[in-house]
């Protein structure tokens, strides 16, 4: 592991390395009950201009994992225990309380899933894209309800001169997530991580809301690290793919890979059991059983109570990332077979 | 055989299942809500236009899909299916019955072979009551559908139906998943037997991997069963799997219908284009020569909405007719007598087919 020494100060680019590189990151949180393990060591990176896709269902960590690069986690109960968060190769675990408050909304920001909780309720949405600026750059007032009327106006808000007095409720789902999009983008960060943020979307206005995140991310040229649990919306955006089960990374891939033939197999289960608008299917592959309690999560590789591949060394070895490729690497100690597996589900026409 | 009444609006191509007689009927269904201001004198000034004019027949054993976007009126229809709200206008026919009419014990009666199950499986069983008692509940209200020494017994049998352990009876909703809760609605909504369950959303508030684990359940208890379902969602890819006829829903009205392969592979309307243009298909190998309709603006208020065609707003086909002419639920004239796939009842006055999801092989 070498480029974790290559320390820089300020921006950007020209420097090899990743825009951001997650290493061996550990959370956990300490509840009543016990331990909580919900990230158990992820690596992951983004480079500038990329789009990651996060691939998890609820408990995976894939937004925890978020959380603790973003410097968001709630601790207690939430502390990260291990790893590295390098930015620029700069590590923000490090960054005092008030370095960290800099990078955060200036260098990175966050799109969340749910824009009505997200935004604050008493504030117009002018003074709320308005505190960008004045907090981070210091505009007046004025001057930063003038930037807000231009950043409504580029995520497309319709008469948006009027509208920048308007509170969050008054607007529709759609609008509101531009809302949250423009308040992203106010100071050009180099990273965006969006978790869920078209979840909670009607279908015709995800494909809006989808559509502009990916044109500004052209523009801008950012990192995207998108956090879904719909593999739909990944075939559509994503460059590379990181699958997350019980804390961990079980497969990463470039995109058109991992749909063509998944190393693991639990994103093989997955691909396998969702509906899909282009087919008619009969029975759907469903995954046996149910996702871990992360207070309990199985020895050995954590998907071995629900694999249909799990053998003896599946239930006390943890798997490793096996390299599958150049480009892609799969936790299954079985990746061979399950590559090489005839597709029972997706192939059928 | 049962004199049901002629249906006034006949389907031509859409009658998933000739020669059978429609277990429900609903003709020119319309809910509204109405809108009032001041305090004491409380005075209409308006209504929310929910449901505005709805027909669909449903037959034994079949799926009917209704898929819309949130405030299409899709849950509305449901909840006036199980008579929870009532009809502003229009007919339920259940075996020739108007059940919107009925009160009383007669309701009752219809209500044991109309049965639904929930979207939210969190909120929908009251976390004060145990499982036993939950999917027992409709043994109380219909005390002849099972004896009380038989119910227990009933429930266990109901439990491994749904596949979970029959000696979780006494256990409470708290201490299952969400999938798992799902199964505990759905046993409820088979204590009695019904003819009919209408589910609204069932797994859209499921994880991916458990979805598939109740879509294949119900698939499986409609056969054992002989079940009718009338499955609301907005995931049209659910829809796609599980129903043999869909309806298409846009702000109160059905504006598309017909069997699903006519409807996915050979929609005509603007609408129906747009929605299955935009749903994601995982399979990133078609993202490059897919044609997506992106839609401009949102769905307009159901409190006022546009003359004419209700979709004209959002329309990239909308011309001056739209706008005075509400198009009619039928089959368009271009395809009539075609005795092809798009030939089926679509709204819109300049319907044409438009093949918007890639056929993958």
């Amino acid at each position: 592991m070498a480029t974790a020494a290559e320390m820089s100060t300020e921006p950007v680019s020209a420097r090899g390395g990743p825009l951001l590189d997650v290493r061996n990151l550990h959370v956990e949180f300490r509840t009543r009950e016990g331990v909580a393990r919900a990230v158990n060591g992820v690596d992951y990176a983004v480079d500038a201009g990329e789009t990651l896709a996060v691939l998890g269902e609820s408990g995976s960590g894939k937004s925890v994992t978020a959380q603790a690069i973003m410097g968001i986690l709630d601790s207690p109960p939430g502390f990260v225990t291990q790893g590295q968060v390098l930015f620029h190769g700069e590590d923000l675990l490090k960054f005092g309380t008030e370095q960290r408050r800099k990078v955060r909304g200036a260098r990175m920001a966050m799109i969340f899933q749910d824009a009505l909780s997200a935004l604050n309720p008493v504030l117009n949405v002018g003074e709320q894209l308005g505190e960008m600026f004045t907090v981070h750059r210091g505009l007046s007032r004025k001057d930063a309800r003038a930037k807000a009327v231009e950043l409504m106006e580029r995520v497309r808000i319709p008469a948006a001169k009027e509208r920048v007095r308007s509170y969050p409720h008054q607007f529709s789902g759609g609008m509101r997530q531009r809302v949250m999009i423009a308040m992203a983008m106010a100071l050009e960060p180099e990273l965006i991580i969006a978790d869920e943020p078209t979840t909670a979307l009607d279908v015709t206005v995800q494909a809006q809301v989808m559509d502009l995140l990916a044109e500004l991310q052209r523009e801008y040229n950012m990192g995207l690290i998108l956090i879904t649990h719909d593999l739909g919306v990944v075939a559509d955006v994503a460059d590379k793919i990181a699958v997350m089960y019980a804390g961990r990374i079980v497969e990463t891939s470039p995109v058109h890979d991992i749909y063509r033939a998944p190393a693991h197999p639990y994103t093989k289960g997955l691909l396998d059991s969702i509906p899909r608008v282009d087919q008619k299917g009969q029975e759907l592959y469903a995954i046996k059983g149910l996702p871990p309690n992360l207070l309990h999560i199985p020895p050995g590789c954590a998907f071995h109570p629900r694999c249909p591949l799990a053998q003896d060394i599946c239930r006390t070895k943890i798997p490793p990332l096996y390299r599958v490729s150049e480009v892609r690497a799969s936790a299954c100690h079985f990746w061979k077979e399950c590559i090489g597996d005839d597709r029972p589900a997706a192939d059928k026409t | 055989m049962t004199t049901a009444p002629q249906p006034t609006k006949p389907e031509p191509s859409a009658s998933g299942s000739p020669g059978r007689e429609p277990i429900l009927q609903v003709r020119g269904l319309v809910k509204h809500f109405p809108l009032t201001q001041g305090i004491l004198f409380k005075k209409q000034v308006g209504a929310v236009q929910a449901v505005d004019g709805v027909d669909f027949d449903l037959y034994p054993g079949e799926t009917l899909g209704i898929v819309g976007e949130s405030g299409c009126g899709k849950s509305t229809v449901a909840k006036l299916l199980m008579n929870l709200e009532q009809p502003t206008r229009g007919e339920i026919l259940y075996r020739g019955e108007d059940i919107s009419k009925l009160s009383g014990r007669a309701l009752k009666a219809v209500r044991r072979n109309i049965q639904m199950v929930f979207q939210d499986p969190y909120t929908s069983l009251n976390p004060r009551m145990t499982v036993g008692d939950i999917i027992g509940e409709p043994f109380e209200i219909h005390p002849d559908a099972a004896p009380k020494g038989e119910r227990r017994r009933r429930v266990q049998e109901l439990l491994d139906v749904v596949g979970l352990n029959p000696e979780y009876i006494n256990r409470y909703p708290h201490q299952f998943s969400g999938g798992q809760r799902q199964r505990i609605g759905i046993a409820r909504g088979l204590a009695l037997r019904p003819e009919i369950i209408v589910a609204d959303e069932p797994v859209s508030a499921l994880d991916v991997s458990v979805q598939a684990q109740v879509v294949n359940l119900m698939e499986r208890l409609q056969d054992e069963f002989d079940l009718s379902y009338m499955f609301i969602a907005h995931d049209l890819s659910i829809v796609r799997h599980i129903a043999d006829r869909v309806g298409v829903m846009y702000l109160g009205r059905i504006v598309e219908t017909g069997a699903d392969a006519a409807i996915y592979e050979h929609p005509t309307h603007p609408y129906t284009q747009a929605l299955l243009s935009a749903v994601p298909v995982p399979n990133p190998e078609a993202r490059e020569h897919r044609e997506r309709i992106i839609l401009s603006g949102d769905v307009p208020s159901p409190a006022d909405p546009p003359s004419g065609c209700r979709f004209r707003t959002r329309c990239w086909k909308a011309q001056e007719k739209c706008v005075v002419e509400d198009p009619p639920l039928t089959v368009p004239d271009v395809f009539r007598g075609t005795a092809g796939p798009a030939e089926h009842p679509s709204a819109c006055h300049f319907a044409e087919e438009k093949i918007v999801v890639p056929r993958d092989e």
